[in-house]
């Protein structure tokens, strides 16, 4: 353990792109293959199921230090972390032992899944005995089940390849699949992990999928991007983006964050498609008007009524029918299209997808537009259609690597959110780096119209914690510190003094908020320190944004959930 | 019986004596127990403090401040109160301040710290029936490393930095921190610079008898190594945290950074300072420390102050003590350190550390 945990201490403690590959090098070259294994997945994000129960985890944390409750969340408000605030408040450890992260992850830390709560309490209070303050960090980490490095994907990629002395852009397809929980990270797939190019690779196993391509922001206008005709023009669909493998005459669905979701789309699964075929799309939720093109399709809300469904009935399968807009072809007949230009894979899509006519299988339109300007009337009618703007391929483009540009780009050409101008009403303190700071703010409107008279209340309709500075959140810190009317445990309601501009995505109507109302993407665009409360926007300005066909918002919350492109 | 000491509007107040306590509005009598800013304020008619700290009193106050100094453990008798001041271990010439009267005694602490460091007198306890403390790291979240792996920690950041042809700038509070910083590490490693306001302080620690290594300012380097490309490579800086990102810090060329203070145990406080290490040493006392200074004083009631209040005085309540909390102003000292901590609530008024 001491190794990782000197990894992640040098990972956590400095900024340096340059600094981070170098400690995450050093580590690679001198760990131990198992344990490198389990480092692999955790740095590349892999989250085991919980080990512990929180509450339980904490108790015997409050046992060991011999500290009450109430210090105890005082504490935890204060660092804003529970694995660190365990770590904290534990007395010295009375030995020292080295063991590796396997030996933690296999023997001390798995047997204790669903184990009596008194074999719990003294396995951890061994493990305390004998960990020091960064050991036992680690320790609540790994028990807790959301453990998080500061470290990319792409860096880990790197810095393996550069131990390895391979290509990076092969580590990268034999990371594929890592974190996926239903492979255990042993010493024998680090070895295969890291072993020599045999010029087996290009063969894919089983039904590993590709990295995927990742598109970048379009902040400019297009029309530095040259001649409209240079790239081919999509929508960018509301929905879960995904690579749907066919190999061996079974089908696999691959989440962009490389989880396996295909029991969760019987649909995509019975599809019928030749042998070696890999199509990346967008998994959506159809309408009876769907049809072949996808011109109309469901609002995120009712994906996610399946998402949140550990159960699929028949009357779900029935009501929410799934299917997938496929908007390019990695592989057919086995071979591996990605170093083909965007234009001839969409070729080769089109003919796949007639070929296979099926209601599941969409195929994305393109979208003809003689200039751009032409293209950006189109775009504004984005939120009338239900999706979030466009997607531009260069039309040579080659699929890259996770977020690459040297083989051709993809743009996210996003509308401009939905915005509101709310109050802060409460607001909480932040995690991690924002521990002790507020920085988690619940927003208001007005019930009422100010010309309607009479007694008007403030109704909450979003949280958010994103879009301000550092600099910017330090004042409205000070200012809801001196304004605060109670407090309730870590939530301060405030008086009412600041006005936001609030932007979201989505908007749809909901029975479980209070303001009937939920918001998707809720992030704060700007202080509004020209307005006074009183010019603050009204729930009938927040319902005038509602679609004309009014949706009703799932049962999981309108948070995001699906990762973007 | 009467409170012995109340809270007024201008600070902490000794009924019987008529004197106040590191008072923050101008008065006629004034007990400080050390110099930090929040304590040593200007413009009281009549100072009272350690021999120890007289000279950096004086030098921060000014030279012509009607000041009585008295040795540790010295008393004098003053309005049928008996007065003596005791080391606190927190800065050079730092006191708790011992009054007796009537067969009662209070002691007031001020700032202070158990683990002895070398460039201060070591905190002594002194018994009491009233133990007016310090709560700035009062939550067991707080708990210090010995300051010997600490420095080791620093050594090896600064010869890391030095192998590497880069300058390590380390800021910390520039009176107390830094001089116990400049005593603790290995001077063999590198030069050492320090800002203009450290350099000062420096001297009078050495005037003090307080062994610190040699160390120049950013002029004195200058004039000696002129025209070398990477003067300072190698060297290590002490400046205070304001002097991060001013123009003052360009000549380091390529450098690490790091901050020394109890507010860098916490992760969170670290990664907002977005410096490049954060090295946890406080001169104040941790949790433990609150603790045992507490009950080594046997005194049954306890009055908090500035700091984590309200979590103290809860603690010692339920640990049988007659505990509460004085609202006071300290713990807003000087604009260089206070940025380093958490933000300010009514009960967390965090300062140097």
């Amino acid at each position: 353990m001491r190794e990782f945990s000197r990894l992640y201490a040098e990972l956590d403690a400095t900024t340096s792109t340059t600094r981070k590959l170098a400690a995450l090098q050093d580590y690679f070259q001198r760990a131990d293959a198992a344990d490198a294994a389990w480092a692999v997945y955790f740095l590349a994000g892999g989250k085991p199921r919980q080990a512990v129960p929180t509450g339980l985890l904490k108790q015997c944390a409050m046992a060991y230090a011999q500290i009450d409750e109430w210090l105890f969340e005082e504490c935890y408000h204060s660092v804003g972390d529970l694995a660190e605030t365990i770590a904290h408040i534990l007395p010295p450890p009375t030995r020292t032992s080295d063991f590796g992260l396997a030996y933690w992850m296999l023997e001390r830390i798995a047997p204790l899944r669903g184990a009596e709560p008194e074999v719990i309490r003294s396995a951890l209070f061994a493990a305390w005995d004998e960990l020091d303050w960064q050991g036992r960090f680690l320790l609540a980490k790994l028990i807790g089940g959301g453990f998080r490095v500061g470290v990319s994907r792409l860096l880990v990629t790197r810095a393996l390849a550069a131990v390895a002395q391979l290509d990076p852009k092969l580590l990268a397809q034999r990371m594929v699949g890592w974190t996926d929980g239903r492979a255990r990270p042993d010493a024998e797939r680090f070895a295969r992990l890291i072993g020599p190019d045999d010029g087996q690779d290009h063969r894919l196993q089983g039904g590993q999928p590709y990295p995927f391509f990742l598109a970048h922001p379009l902040i400019e206008h297009p029309r530095q991007l040259g001649p409209v005709g240079q790239w081919q023009i999509e929508w960018k669909y509301d929905g879960i983006r995904a690579q749907l493998v066919r190999r061996h005459g079974s089908n696999w669905l691959w989440s962009r964050g490389e989880e396996l979701i295909t029991e969760r789309f019987p649909e995509l699964a019975a599809l019928d498609l030749p042998d070696g075929t890999v199509i990346d799309g967008e998994i959506v939720i159809r309408l009876p008007d769907s049809g072949q093109q996808a011109e109309r399709v469901a609002p995120f809300a009712d994906l996610q009524k399946r998402i949140g469904r550990k159960n699929l009935t028949a009357r779900m399968l029935g009501e929410l029918p799934a299917g997938l807009i496929a908007y390019d072809l990695l592989e057919q007949d086995g071979h591996d299209l990605r170093g083909l230009p965007q234009q001839e894979r969409r070729a080769r899509l089109e003919q796949l997808v007639q070929r296979h006519a099926a209601p599941a299988l969409m195929l994305a339109p393109q979208i003809v537009a003689a200039d751009w300007d032409a293209l950006e009337q189109l775009r504004a009618t984005s939120r009338q259609r239900g999706v979030e703007g466009m997607m531009l391929k260069q039309v040579d483009a080659h699929y890259g690597i996770g977020r690459t540009r040297n083989v051709g780009t993809w743009w996210k050409w996003k509308v401009d959110p939905y915005s509101i101008d709310a109050v802060l009403i409460y607001a909480q303190a932040g995690h991690g780096r924002r521990a002790s700071l507020y920085t988690d703010y619940t927003f208001a409107v007005w019930d009422t119209p100010a010309e309607a008279g009479g007694e008007r209340k403030l109704v909450p309709f979003a949280k958010a914690y994103s879009g301000l500075t550092d600099a910017e959140i330090a004042v409205v810190d000070q200012t809801i510190r001196k304004t605060t009317i109670e407090k309730f445990g870590p939530v301060r309601s405030v008086r009412p003094s600041m006005v936001f501009e609030i932007g979201f995505e989505g908007i749809a109507l909901s029975t479980r908020h209070k303001a009937g109302i939920a918001v998707r993407f809720p992030r704060i665009l700007r202080q509004r320190v020209d307005k006074s409360v009183d010019q603050a926007d009204t729930l009938d300005n927040l319902r005038a944004l509602l679609p004309s066909s009014p949706v009703t918002e799932s049962e999981e919350d309108a948070q995001p959930a699906q990762q973007d492109h | 019986m009467e409170d012995m000491v109340v809270v007024r509007k201008e600070g902490l107040y000794c009924v019987p004596g008529d004197f106040y306590i590191d008072p923050w509005r101008p008065v006629a009598r004034a007990v400080i127990t050390h110099a930090h800013a929040d304590h040593a304020r200007m413009g009281h008619a009549h100072y009272l403090a350690s021999a120890p700290g007289a000279g950096i009193l004086r030098a921060r106050l000014g030279a012509d401040i009607h000041l009585q100094a008295l040795d540790y453990e010295e008393s004098i008798t003053h309005n049928g109160v008996r007065l003596s001041l005791h080391p606190a271990g927190h800065v050079l010439g730092s006191a708790q301040l011992r009054m007796e009267w009537q067969g009662c005694i209070w002691v007031a602490s001020g700032d202070y710290k158990l683990e002895a460091d070398g460039t201060c007198t070591a905190f002594a306890p002194v018994r009491c029936h009233t133990f007016i403390t310090e709560s700035t790291f009062g939550m067991p979240i707080y708990r210090w490393q010995p300051q010997a792996e600490i420095f080791e920690d620093i050594n090896r950041w600064w010869r890391a930095n030095a192998a590497e042809g880069r300058a390590s700038v380390l800021f910390c509070y520039s009176f107390g921190k830094a001089q116990r910083i400049l005593h603790g590490i290995d001077p063999g490693i590198g030069p050492i610079v320090c800002h203009g306001a450290v350099e000062p302080l420096n001297r009078l620690y050495r005037e003090a008898g307080v062994f610190l290594p040699p160390t120049a300012t950013v002029g004195e380097a200058e004039a000696t190594r002129r025209g070398k490309s990477n003067a300072y490579a190698g060297s290590l800086i002490i400046a205070p945290p304001s002097a991060a990102g001013s123009p003052w810090m360009r000549r380091f060329g390529d450098y690490s950074d790091a901050f020394a203070s109890g507010w860098m145990r916490l992760r969170g406080t670290r990664r907002r300072r977005a410096v490049d290490r954060g090295f946890v040493l406080s001169d104040h006392a941790d949790w433990p420390a609150l603790q045992e200074a507490i009950a080594a004083s046997s005194a049954e009631r306890v009055i908090v102050t500035h700091g984590q209040v309200a979590t103290m005085v809860r603690w010692l309540q339920q640990n049988g003590l007659d505990a509460r909390a004085f609202t006071t102003e300290y713990g807003d000292d000087d604009a260089d350190d206070s940025s380093a901590a958490p933000p300010a609530t009514a009960q967390e008024q965090p300062g140097h550390a």
